[in-house]
């Protein structure tokens, strides 16, 4: 695992003929078969598929085929499995759905085939991505391929598992809270949220539909760029996806940052904030400043009501999102004498215990009478949150922030606390309630053990091409070693 | 103490567009069971809305049909509660922001011109269709996601008879726009109705009763026949009447309770954060406009007016909208308005039953009718071979002038010649020409059809009359 695992590296050498896409598809399939079992990144796996669609590349190699428009040509890619792929699984690591196949792609999906990828699984989640660390996964929790006692993060803990180990070059994660962010910060990974409609969600199973958002997990910046490149538009399918063209997001990398200004918001270098994490992004701060980059103090004085913000809106949205899984058209049934029960069994049994308390959650603040109190005021504090980083970003380019407050945690160290689980995404939640874009990408490590840090770095909604520019020219700087100890 | 009833209704119409709301899938009555259905209308994980907009267009132009308010921005919600016909769970409605608002239908019961105001007109889904089986149930979702209007009324309904009206002057709106097929039997059409009384004069509302399942005009009348006397006798026996939705019996004639206030669903509305508002431009409400049509009552004055037509006559013309286009092209031509509907009403619209015979295919102009009744009306042919010349250019499509010079018909109004008929007829039946003379008013038709056979229907009727009176009771 020590060669050069670019994506550009990679497809150099197989536009030259040195390499096959078989041969890359094969070392990733022989590293699932050495870890998956202890790391279970990946829930479903088509070996025999990923390998026809990667012989089809090679042919086409041979062939001489005009490649010029496949920026993954050749690159296995790992999809999150609450995104739609013909006639592959998709179960939300729910129960609910455990024998589903999809009918159709998701966009995302169709995008990548397009673009020459190779679909090589399915990776595992938090049960219809509500978590933050792959515990409620009906495939049972995955684990961190730097320490295997520790969580991988989640909802996206499987792509980030897959993503640090291997097992693919990229995957593909849905963020609605910091699904993709807190993982690839724990398993010391790049995670992209794009801006909300920046990529289209259709295929994608919504938790919050006005909250999530697909994004690539890769271990480089520019490979994120290039997945997002290849996502990233409008899409006639997803009335939210915004009408601005996809733009070139790899050709803008390398580009000095020097006069960028970059704000470090007050109201997240607090207490509770772990030591190790704090120095780390203080080094990151010294080095972002060394390549001419200007940090400044900014505030966003609503921070502390975002959580709560968070889970009334994203509750509420979800306890419609997830009532089509009756057991009436698909997915798991238990019969009834009549619909009333037939409902109340198959979904009694059917979702696990943190969707059951999220879909009652959002049934309650929804409700006749308290619909003001909770669903009406929290949008109001959404509001005023969006305000808070429209006004700051009316001083800077972007923000830095830790992604996380801590390091992975070890498997059931917060499984029965929800609210200490809940404030693993404190960082990361405002994204999703603003709709602006936001990275994490590795920045060092805590000692004993040794486990990954990551830094985030947010930027104006649609400017993801500065966000990436700066996190490039970090990377460049720092070269950070993330190869876990499998 | 007097009562009077409170009526309300709320009616469900089909749009007549050619997909479904938020997907692709074909808006088509009668097809098998789940075919006309993709992941978008079933429900599955992952797949989002698009709104179509046509059926935004349609609800538009039926706002400005039923003269209301087009709000600037429209939003659509999330109306949530478990039925196995409703896909998702929850039905996508207009609740905080509909489409159209504060309306009225105008129309006329008995002789009276009559007013309901129409609260909303907003667009939301149709849900599949349940079906019962012995053993099992299924669900056709052909339905499922078909663009449906729901037309709220103000109370303004008095009885069963004006409900009824209303109705009908509606669904005359819809099909005029072309909005809805409103056929009925093909479920394109349903209707709640709230219905209240109280004592006459009292501005307060008594308990509401929703009656549901009604799939027909006539069942909403009939329903309102037995609820509304229900609710006098109940309140007679000192009873008082409860919030309750009531279903109505077809069969049985009459409402039976479903559920009282206490079951009443909370449907947790919230904003579809997959749809963004709707807030169209002022160009997009224009070229809504251009798909204006006349309204019924208005196309109905304007013919009794403009063409001085009759009531009866009109009354034909709305209610066959193309024979009445037709009617107008004819009568552009000049002539006269009442003799040419006359002939539109009774001899075209009598050959169109043929099924191989439309408007769009007759073989003569417009022009030739008012050639036609010109002829009779200048005397040339009797009215009688008017109608051997119109059935002639019927099939022939030839010009009725033409038709009549070539066959010789044109009327002999020279008196030399009649006066001649006229003895052959004296001659031929004396007993009748005696009856005549002594006054038997009845004979004279006799002798007058004798004269027009001996003519071949040439002789101009009414001086035939004369002759024969001058000739028999000089
Ligand atoms: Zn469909």
């Amino acid at each position: 695992m020590n060669k050069d695992l670019s994506f550009h590296c990679l497809q150099n050498q197989m536009r030259q003929g040195d390499l096959s896409a078989q041969s890359v598809l094969q070392g990733c399939l022989d590293r699932i078969q050495a870890h998956n079992s202890s790391l279970n990144a990946l829930i479903h796996l088509d070996a025999k598929d990923a390998m026809q669609q990667a012989v089809q590349i090679d042919q086409a190699i041979q062939r001489g085929d005009n490649l010029e428009n496949k920026p993954l040509l050749g690159i296995p890619v790992a999809i999150k499995d609450n995104i739609a792929q013909l006639d592959q699984p998709m179960t939300c690591a729910s129960k609910m759905l455990r024998q589903f196949i999809s009918p159709y792609d998701a966009t995302v999906t169709r995008a990548l085939r397009e673009a020459g990828a190779v679909l090589v699984g399915r990776a595992n989640l938090d049960e219809f991505a509500m978590g933050s660390s792959t515990e409620t996964s009906f495939h049972g929790v995955s684990r961190n391929p730097w320490d295997k006692d520790r969580i991988p993060g989640g909802s996206s803990g499987g792509s980030a598992a897959a993503v640090s180990a291997a097992f693919c070059l990229g995957a593909l994660g849905s963020d609605t809270g910091g699904s993709i962010r807190q993982p690839a910060s724990y398993c010391g990974c790049v995670g992209l949220k794009p801006s909300y409609g920046r990529v289209s969600r259709f295929g994608l199973t919504a938790f919050a539909s006005s909250l999530d958002q697909i994004g690539p997990l890769t271990l480089k910046v520019e490979d994120a760029a290039r997945m997002l490149g290849v996502i990233a538009g409008h899409d006639p399918k997803d009335s939210t996806s915004v009408k601005a063209p996809s733009e070139d997001y790899v050709s803008g990398l390398g580009q000095d940052i020097k006069g960028m200004k970059i704000g470090l918001p007050s109201e997240y270098f607090v207490e509770g904030l772990d030591p190790e994490v704090r120095r780390a992004i203080d080094v990151a701060i010294k080095t972002l400043e060394n390549l001419g980059a200007l940090i400044c103090p900014i505030s966003l004085p609503h921070t502390e009501f975002a959580i709560a913000t968070y889970y009334v809106i994203c509750t509420a949205e979800a306890s419609a999102n997830l009532a089509r899984f009756d057991g009436i058209r698909y997915g798991h049934r238990e019969e009834g004498k009549d619909p009333l029960e037939l409902y109340n069994r198959t979904r009694g049994s059917g979702f696990g215990e943190e969707v059951k308390r999220r879909i009652l959650l959002g049934t309650y603040v929804l409700s006749s009478g308290y619909y003001d109190a909770y669903y009406l005021r929290a949008q109001k504090v959404r509001t005023l949150i969006r305000q808070d980083f429209e006004r700051a970003f009316e001083k800077v380019d972007l923000m830095l922030t830790p992604t996380v407050p801590s390091t992975a945690f070890e498997l059931g160290e917060k499984a029965s606390d929800p609210l200490q689980m809940y404030l693993t995404d404190i960082f990361t939640i405002s994204a999703n309630l603003v709709g602006n874009c936001g990275i994490s990408i590795p920045c060092g490590f805590s000692e004993n053990p040794r486990l990954p840090i990551g830094l985030q770095l947010m930027g104006r909604p649609f400017e993801e091409q500065k966000l990436l520019q700066v996190a490039y020219a970090y990377e460049q700087a720092t070269q950070w070693k993330m190869e876990p100890p499998l | 103490m007097d009562y009077e009833a409170v009526i309300g209704l709320e009616t469900h119409v089909q749009l007549k567009t050619l997909s479904k709301m938020w997907c692709g899938c074909a808006n088509q009555y009668g097809a098998e069971p789940n075919t006309q259905v993709c992941p978008v209308c079933l429900g599955m994980p992952g797949v989002l809305p698009v709104p179509n907009e046509q059926a935004l267009r349609l609800t538009a132009l039926t706002g400005y049909l039923l003269h209301c308010e087009l709000p600037r921005h429209v939003q659509f919600d999330r109306k949530n509660y478990f039925y196995p016909d409703v896909a998702k769970n929850y039905q996508l409605t207009q609740l905080a922001y509909p489409s159209t608002v504060n309306g009225h239908v105008d129309f006329e019961m008995q002789g009276e011109s009559k007013r309901v105001r129409i609260t909303r007109a907003h667009l939301e889904e149709d849900v599949g269709k349940s079906f019962h089986f012995d053993r099992q149930s299924g669900v056709d979702f052909n339905r499922g996601g078909v663009p449906l209007l729901e037309i709220v009324s103000e109370p303004d309904i008095t009885s069963a008879d004006m409900a009824h009206a209303y109705l009908n002057a509606l669904k005359d709106i819809l099909v005029y726009g072309k909005i809805s097929d409103c056929d009925m039997e093909k479920g394109m059409v349903r209707c709640d109705v709230n219905v209240s009384v109280r004592p006459k004069g009292s501005q307060t509302l008594g308990a509401k009763v929703e009656i549901k399942n009604m799939n027909s005009f006539s069942g909403v009348r009939r329903a309102l026949q037995y609820e509304i006397p229900r609710q006098l006798e109940a309140i007679s026996r000192g009873e008082s009447i409860v919030q309750e939705t009531r279903r109505w019996d077809d069969v049985a004639n009459m409402t039976e309770s479903m559920r009282t206030k206490e079951d009443a669903h909370d449907y947790r509305y919230f904003p579809c954060p997959d749809l963004v508002p709707f807030e169209p431009s002022d160009n997009w409400f224009e070229t809504v406009r251009e798909g204006l049509v006349e309204l019924p009552m208005d196309r109905k004055k304007r013919f009794m007016e403009q063409y001085q037509l009759p009531e009866n006559d009109a009354e034909v013309f709305i209610s066959d909208v193309p024979l009445g286009d037709y009617f107008e092209k004819v009568a552009s031509h000049g002539g006269n308005p009442k003799a040419l509907a006359n002939w539109v009403i009774n001899n075209l619209r009598a050959q169109l039953v043929e099924p191989e015979v439309s408007l769009d295919s007759l073989r003569f102009e417009p022009a030739a009718l008012v050639e036609l009744v010109e002829l009779v009306d200048t005397g040339k042919i009797s009215s009688k071979i008017a109608q051997s010349v119109f059935t002639d250019m019927f099939t022939s499509g030839k010009a009725p002038a033409a038709i009549v010079a070539e066959k010789g018909l044109v009327q002999v109004s020279d008196t030399g010649a009649i006066e001649q008929f006229c003895d052959q007829a004296i001659e031929a039946n004396p007993g009748p020409a005696e009856d005549y003379r002594q006054g038997k008013d009845a004979a004279l038709n006799f002798l007058k059809g004798q004269v027009m056979k001996l003519s071949r229907g040439k002789a101009n009727p009414a001086l035939v009359g004369k002759v024969l009176d001058q000739k028999l009771r000089p």
